[in-house]
């Protein structure tokens, strides 16, 4: 049964040192505040999981916190390069990165099986590309039916899974809707359970391609209004494309990027504290 | 073979490259759409040659009609103005596996003389690390599952290299045959458009040629511009040059997003 309570307390009880962490959204409700909630508890040597890891993977990166990285596109939707990442994975700033590296077909099918609790999920994929080449998490299975060899693709089951959603009812069950993304498959894959909200309201209305999670399979939600910013919110926010092209400089440059995270994460108590307070 | 003198026309080589990649989708039904480039000639065929052309992006989205350019792949609109928004497994598995789409539509960051793609990493020379790239994204599948695949990029020995880096994405491997043998489903590359001109796949060596060029354009920039020894083909043509409408419906398109920023 998911507990509602407070991020801080929330991250803290379920995000640990050295844990594989999925922070999910495909574009769209990205679970920012409680991201930067792990950089204010400093929890390190996480390995994050994610398909397209973006710029607030880039700000746990780039705050010495990842050990590894198992994604699928690395990049800044609309604007370019991931500078943090960059610099981890090509000179080793703040620490060395280490890569499991997936196509996105893949990796939606690690969550898959993940969430089905099987070892492996197959599909029609990798051919021809030397990505199999970097990763020991894909092999080859053949069809026991028709002897075509498919790809094979490990589990993902992450000791922690954040996503960001719009509703919560009181007993903690989850509706979210607009892009979901691979939000359900990542919840249902992990150990633990963390899910930000928009707001809590007394009866969840059925939307239409709405996704709802029980309670039952949540441990944590906190209610913390636009605690998707930059990405957005169907229904309560836009995306802020200025944020996200601002962030190219500031993430290009060494000093830049730790002076924006002293400032808007490490030392933003008045938003840590508004987001515990609602 | 004919060239505009330099300097008399009121279009970009961009320009050129979008008009002419969005009219390579005139007769798809269905496309998936890459990030960049892609998507703007997706969004222009829509608006110009092909009204009914079906997008359909990886976040999720089916049949998207957004009024201006995509801010990215998960752009809000793209959901709002969609037949349907399916979960991202499902679009990879049913959709694309399936073998629902005519066309997948893709950039690269470097490609070579079969059309295969490297968006992973980029060698720097001895004693420097791996250049970083964004990774795979969907194109490896997009490539081997799709009926056939359009790309387009800017023209440079930078992006058109003699050897890849690394293959992240199958194109016709080193030679007719291979996607056979790997039992990919689709055609695979058909057309490669750029800047300077379109590029497309001799079908007795699979290896790419170069069949037109566009208004001002000569072979010799292309060949300069082309990081190896780049067959062209007996007769190279020249591409239409934009219409006024398409012209248009592109600064449209342009102008609608940068108001949305």
């Amino acid at each position: 049964m998911a507990d509602i309570r407070s991020l801080q307390d929330a991250v803290a009880d379920l995000v640990h040192d050295g844990d594989t962490v999925a922070m999910e959204g495909f574009t769209h409700l990205i679970p920012y505040a409680a991201a930067h909630e792990v950089i204010r508890q400093g929890i390190t040597d996480l390995t994050l999981v994610r398909m397209t890891p973006d710029v607030i993977y880039d700000q746990l990166i780039g705050a010495g916190l990842v050990r590894k990285l198992v994604f699928s596109w690395g990049g800044n939707p609309g604007v370019g390069s991931l500078h943090r990442f960059r610099d981890a994975v090509e000179n080793g700033w703040p620490r060395p990165l280490e890569l499991d590296e997936h196509s996105h077909a893949g990796m939606a099918n690690r969550y898959v099986a993940g969430a089905s609790k099987l070892p492996f999920a197959v599909l029609r994929g990798y051919r021809g590309s030397d990505i199999p080449t970097r990763t020991d998490t894909v092999s080859t299975v053949v069809c026991p039916f028709t002897g075509e060899e498919l790809a094979a693709v490990a589990a993902l089951n992450p000791d922690v899974t954040v996503i960001h959603a719009q509703q919560a009812d009181r007993a903690g069950n989850v509706q979210m809707w607009g892009l979901t993304g691979v939000q359900k498959e990542a919840a249902l894959a992990a150990d633990r359970v963390l899910v930000t909200v928009e707001e809590i309201v007394e009866e969840l209305t059925p939307r239409p391609g709405g996704i709802v999670l029980p309670t039952w399979v949540i441990d944590a939600v906190s209610v913390v209004p636009g605690g998707a910013h930059p990405s957005y919110a169907t229904g309560y926010s836009t995306r802020d494309n200025d944020f996200y092209q601002a962030w190219d400089p500031i993430a290009r440059d060494r000093e830049a990027f730790l002076t924006w995270i002293e400032e808007n994460v490490r030392d933003n108590v008045r938003n840590s504290e508004g987001a515990l307070t609602r | 073979m004919t060239a505009t003198p330099a300097g008399t026309t009121d279009f970009t080589s961009d320009e050129l490259m979008e008009v002419n990649a969005a009219r390579a989708l005139a007769s798809a039904r269905t496309c998936f759409v890459g990030i960049g480039l892609p998507s703007t000639a997706a969004n222009l065929a829509r608006a110009t040659v092909n009204p009914g052309l079906v997008l359909i992006y990886e976040s999720g989205t089916i049949g998207s009609k957004p009024t201006r350019l995509p801010l990215s792949i998960g752009d809000g609109e793209l959901a709002e103005t969609a037949d349907a928004v399916v979960p991202v497994p499902e679009m990879f598995n049913y959709w694309l596996q399936g073998g629902r789409i005519d066309v997948g539509f893709l950039g690269a960051a470097q490609v070579d003389r079969y059309a295969n793609i490297n968006t992973t990493v980029v060698d720097r020379g001895p004693d420097k690390p791996e250049g970083r790239l964004p990774g795979a994204g969907g194109a490896p599948e997009i490539a081997s599952n799709c009926g056939k695949v359009l790309m387009v990029l800017r023209h440079s020995t930078r992006n058109f290299v003699r050897r890849l880096d690394f293959v992240t994405t199958l194109g016709h491997g080193g030679g007719p045959g291979d996607r056979k043998k790997l039992g990919m489903p689709g055609a695979g590359p058909t057309a490669v458009i750029t800047d300077l001109g379109v590029l497309r796949p001799d079908p007795a060596t699979a290896e790419l040629v170069l069949t037109e060029v566009h208004p001002g354009v000569t072979v010799e920039r292309v060949r300069a511009a082309t990081g190896w020894e780049l067959t062209v083909a007996g007769t190279v043509g020249t591409t239409e040059p934009p219409t006024p409408d398409e012209l248009a419906a592109l600064r449209t398109l342009k102008a609608a997003g940068k108001d949305a920023r």
